[in-house]
């Protein structure tokens, strides 16, 4: 049996095994952290920093999702501090494209809004990029939304590691970044594309829904791809 | 040359002013109604794909959302190319009387009493809801229970007052509740009795009103609305009748599609509310009317017994066409009686509680129109769609914009008859809203308008100076 390092998490000791991320020792004890680009199942990318948490002994703050735990850590996950710095994450990710709630499919199960709602976001604070971005409809039963996309990258990651395929990567850089299906090839014209949905069942938001749902209607299943990977590595 | 200015319209849905132009002599030469919001749905829908037309077309309006996502459904309906199922199409419907109910009851009590029972001229501090409430206390609370009602049954039916997910392409997306039924059916008495009573309250009223059922649009206007098979009043459903102003009729039984080859739409240069009229006989002599006036001018008769009998005694009174645009409170009254009984029609039909409410399709048309009869007047939506369901093109044509050109000349109408230049009289300029109340526009999505827009009237010389305010 792996020997176990002890952790401190907001102040209470917990036993977990090296190589798991604080993220992950977290959760399975029952401690919330937010977090949005990671999901169980999938590797971890540090990208929507919302899990940002402070560790004693480092002046900087540290993503929890990559970060090892190591003998002696001991980390707050919650502060003024953390609180704020994740409101403006959340405020510039809606600030960034054009989400608007109140039209879309995914209102009422979206993980942005609800973490916007954790956090009492009720306005934005800075000014908002309005950016022109298409939606492709080309596939026959899914559609992407690029104005509602987060560029979390799940969708990627899930194609990639869970279902081999590689359908999707993230093109361009910074604010020029788009999520791209087979190098820039409409969705319906992809030829790697099985169909399967799972990056549609994986993705947050209204990014990535099927076709047909009206406002409010789409709800999605992430844990069933997460469960595919528990289940594989059970085998 | 000055010019008064009614700026903003009060108690009305948007956003409107007024123009008063005056001659040399002070007296009313030119009057104009501009719509001063631009809305820009038509362009900014077009790459969405078509069946999230519903939600986003509600968002133009928060009082008669339940208008725009049925007519948006229904051309997402002809979109797919289902049929939708009998139990959604009657579902369907009833959400579609309880928000007549409601809209009607907004525009009667809230938006015109204070006018109509109150008093033209009388002190603009108290001629609102809060003034209503202490001269008529007891219909005031009437017309917030019949209101409420309306409202309730909306939501029971679609979980949202306003801006309801339930109403999708193909149906709805829940059957109803037989428990909500029952509740409905048990509170639809107590909300007839009160329209029976407010009917009967105007009819006393209707004479004190001679100057302005005189010069409120009071004008020959063709008219046109939705009727069934056999000329009957429909309102959410139906085909096109269009009659001149002599009742004959000039079309009938039009399908949805085919209402461009009769009605066209020309751009105004003073508004952003854009002018439909008649086709056939062209821009700007092709005017004509919709909404309660218009409806009850074309119907050969209501299909239920109590509208019936009221329309019956409305004829005897008023005549078979009906002109005078002030009639619009009274025709709207008797359309909240035909939309309870409707309700109470659909809610005693077993069909109404089917499980099977909502038909799934993919792109089957590359175009769709819906036409329904709004509270306020006919209201067209119409998308054209790519083969993966993007929208390529829209039309909206509200029901306020077909009354565009007839409001326009009520303006001067009324502005002729009690506008004196030399002389501004506040009641005087009220009754030139009155007018525009009447017609119970729909210029946006706001509920906000209820008496707390401030209506600033300004008369100004020709040089653009301000001479005098009021407000």
């Amino acid at each position: 049996m792996t020997e176990k390092v002890k952790v401190r998490i907001d102040g209470e000791v917990i036993a977990a095994t090296p190589g798991q991320t604080i993220l992950e020792v977290a959760r399975a004890n029952d401690k919330y952290i937010p977090a949005l680009c990671y999901m169980e199942g999938l590797s971890a990318v540090g990208a929507c920093r919302l899990c940002m948490v402070e560790v004693a002994g480092v002046a900087r703050l540290l993503p929890a999702c990559t970060t090892p735990v190591q003998e002696g850590l001991a980390v707050n996950t919650s502060s003024p501090q953390l609180q704020s710095y994740r409101k403006i994450a959340l405020e510039l990710l809606f600030a960034e494209r054009n989400h608007v709630c109140a039209v879309c499919v995914s209102s009422g199960h979206c993980e942005l809004q609800s973490l916007a709602q954790e956090h009492g976001i009720t306005y934005i604070r800075y000014p908002y990029n309005f950016p022109k971005l298409a939606v492709d409809t080309t596939h026959p039963r899914f559609v992407l939304d690029q104005n509602r996309c987060i560029l979390c990258s799940r969708c990627v990651r899930t194609c990639d590691e869970i279902e081999g395929a590689h359908v999707w990567d993230v093109s361009g850089r910074g604010i020029q970044s788009r999520l791209v299906s087979e190098l820039k090839r409409p969705w319906g014209e992809a030829t790697t594309c099985t169909s399967c949905g799972k990056c549609v069942q994986a993705c947050p938001t209204g990014a990535m829904a099927e076709k047909g749902w009206g406002v409010e209607e789409m709800t999605k299943r992430p844990a069933v791809v997460s469960r595919l990977t528990s289940m594989r590595e059970g085998q | 040359m000055n010019k008064v200015m009614i700026e903003h319209v009060s108690r009305i849905e948007g956003h409107a002013k007024i123009t008063i132009t005056l001659d040399d002599a002070g007296q009313v030469s030119d009057a104009q109604f501009h719509v001063t919001q631009i809305r820009g749905f038509e362009k900014f829908v077009e790459g969405r794909p078509y069946y999230e037309m519903p939600s986003i077309t509600a968002r133009i309006c928060g009082i008669c959302p339940v208008s725009h996502l049925l007519a948006s459904s229904k051309a997402c309906d002809a979109i797919m190319a289902v049929q939708v199922p009998e139990a959604a199409r009657k579902l369907r419907e009833l959400l579609h009387m309880a928000q007549f109910v409601q809209s009607h009851a907004l525009s009667f009590f809230y938006l015109s009493a204070p006018d109509l029972l109150l008093g033209m001229d009388s002190d603009p501090a108290k001629r609102n809801v809060a003034g209503l409430l202490e001269k008529h206390p007891d219909l005031l609370r009437e017309g917030i229970a019949l209101r409420k009602f309306g409202q309730q049954v909306i939501e029971r039916l679609a979980k949202e007052r306003i801006h309801p997910s339930w109403t999708v392409p193909g149906g709805v997306n829940a059957e109803f509740d037989p428990d909500l039924r029952e509740k409905t059916l048990a509170e639809l008495p107590a909300a007839m009795a009160i329209v029976k009573r407010t009917i009967a309250l105007w009819k006393k009223t209707l004479d004190s009103f001679p100057d302005e059922i005189e010069s409120f649009s009071n004008f020959p206007t063709m008219y046109c609305g939705l009727v069934g098979p056999d000329g009957s009043l429909r309102l959410y459903d139906g085909n096109l009748r269009f009659i001149g102003a002599d009742g004959s009729i000039v079309a009938d039984q039009v399908k949805p599609a085919d209402y461009a080859t009769y009605i066209g739409e020309a751009s105004l240069s003073d508004s952003y509310l854009k002018a439909p009229y008649f086709k056939p006989v062209g821009y700007d002599e092709g005017i004509y009317r919709v909404g309660p006036l218009a409806r009850l001018n074309i119907a050969d008769r209501c299909g239920t017994p109590a509208a019936d009998e009221e329309l019956a005694e409305y004829r005897q009174r008023l005549g078979r066409i009906v002109q005078s645009g002030f009639h619009y409170h009274y025709a709207r009254l008797i359309e909240v009686v035909y939309a309870l009984e409707r309700m109470q029609e659909l809610l005693d039909d077993p069909a109404l509680l089917g499980t099977k409410v909502r038909a799934h399709a993919d792109v089957n048309n590359l175009e769709g129109v819906g036409i329904i009869e709004a509270p306020r007047g006919t209201l067209i939506h119409h998308y054209k769609v790519n083969d993966d369901g993007a929208m390529t093109w829209a039309n909206l044509i509200v029901a306020t914009g077909h009354n565009n050109l007839a409001m326009g000349r009520g303006v001067l109408q009324v502005a002729k008859r009690f506008v004196d230049g030399n002389k501004i009289q506040e009641g005087a300029l009220n009754r030139v809203s009155a007018l525009i109340r009447a017609y119970d526009p729909c210029l946006s999505c706001s509920t906000h308008a209820v008496g707390v827009v401030p209506m600033v009237l300004q008369l100004r010389g020709s040089n653009g100076e301000l001479l005098d305010e009021l407000g």
